[in-house]
């Protein structure tokens, strides 16, 4: 029935809790990853593909998979 | 991933490390560490010495993935509590200011040089073999020890805590990184 509703997956990024390290950046296979301006991960919610890479990567565990609807 | 000249810097972090071993007065070379970072935050208000070139990050990331020294753990939650790394820098801040005064007592007299690395900021391990008189004051020797200590010690907790945790789990208290990413947002705040 919800044929037209698109599901993807996506990374979120809990910048309260990010160091701002950049290892997430670092392993990004879409280089949707930017560390704005020294204080927090960033996802380009259009280029991620929500692969998980980066939340496996991140070492302070702050990134999070999710499932959208587009 | 595209492969960059800066992802080789671990290779100078174990460099770095390794020369202490021979000769304790490379430990200044350690500065560059310490400058660096500081300086490419207050100028461009960004973690790129993090974020690209930082050797020691590096090092962790390559012993705790591609050799599998990690447990790949989550870190706990208290770990990257602002209370904790906060507290983390000014504890390493203040350790760093004592290290300085006993430099301090050396070049003026006060007290002799002491050829020890100091690991963990309690266990003093004998170093003499490293050192082999300097032109320069027994100060300046002093300096090296003592950073060398901070740099042997950052290392030793950022390798257990690779263990336990993520490969790079250091970077969650590191104070250079809590340091630079604080400058970065007092930046923000007043542009
Ligand atoms: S790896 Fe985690 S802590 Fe580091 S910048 Fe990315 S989201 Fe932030
Ligand atoms: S989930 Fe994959 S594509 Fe998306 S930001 Fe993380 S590493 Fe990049
Ligand atoms: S947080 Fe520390 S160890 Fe990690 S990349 Fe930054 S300076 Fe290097």
């Amino acid at each position: 029935m919800d044929a037209l509703v698109r599901k993807r997956r996506r990374a979120f990024v809990e910048e309260r809790d990010c160091v701002a390290c950049g290892c997430c950046m670092k392993i990004c296979p879409k280089t949707a990853i930017s560390i704005w301006h020294g204080i927090a991960a960033k996802v380009d919610p259009e280029t991620c593909v929500g692969c998980g890479k980066c939340a496996r990567e991140c070492p302070a565990s702050v990134i999070e998979i999710r499932e959208v609807t587009v | 991933m595209k492969k960059h000249w800066y992802d080789n810097l671990w290779v100078l972090s174990l460099t770095y490390l390794v020369l202490g071993f021979f000769n304790i007065l490379f430990a200044w070379l350690g500065l560059l560490c310490f400058f660096i970072p500081l300086i490419i935050s207050l100028a461009k208000g960004n973690k790129g010495y993090c974020n690209r070139y930082c050797g020691r990050g590096q090092l962790f990331g390559l012993l705790g993935g591609r050799f599998g020294l990690s447990r790949k753990r989550d870190i706990p939650a208290w770990m990257k509590s602002k209370a904790f790394r906060y507290g983390f820098l000014a504890f390493f801040l203040i350790m760093f200011c004592q290290m300085l005064w006993s430099t301090w007592l050396v070049f003026s007299g006060a007290q002799d040089l002491r050829q020890v690395v100091t690991l963990l900021w309690t266990f003093k391990l004998p170093w003499h073999w490293a050192y082999h008189g300097t032109v320069l004051h027994p100060g300046a020797a002093q300096f090296a020890f003592g950073f060398y200590s901070v740099m042997l010690t950052s290392t030793v907790l950022g390798f257990v805590t690779m263990v336990l945790f993520k490969p790079r789990s250091w970077c969650v208290y590191c104070p250079m990184g809590t340091m630079t990413q604080l400058i970065c947002k007092a930046k923000q705040k007043k542009p």
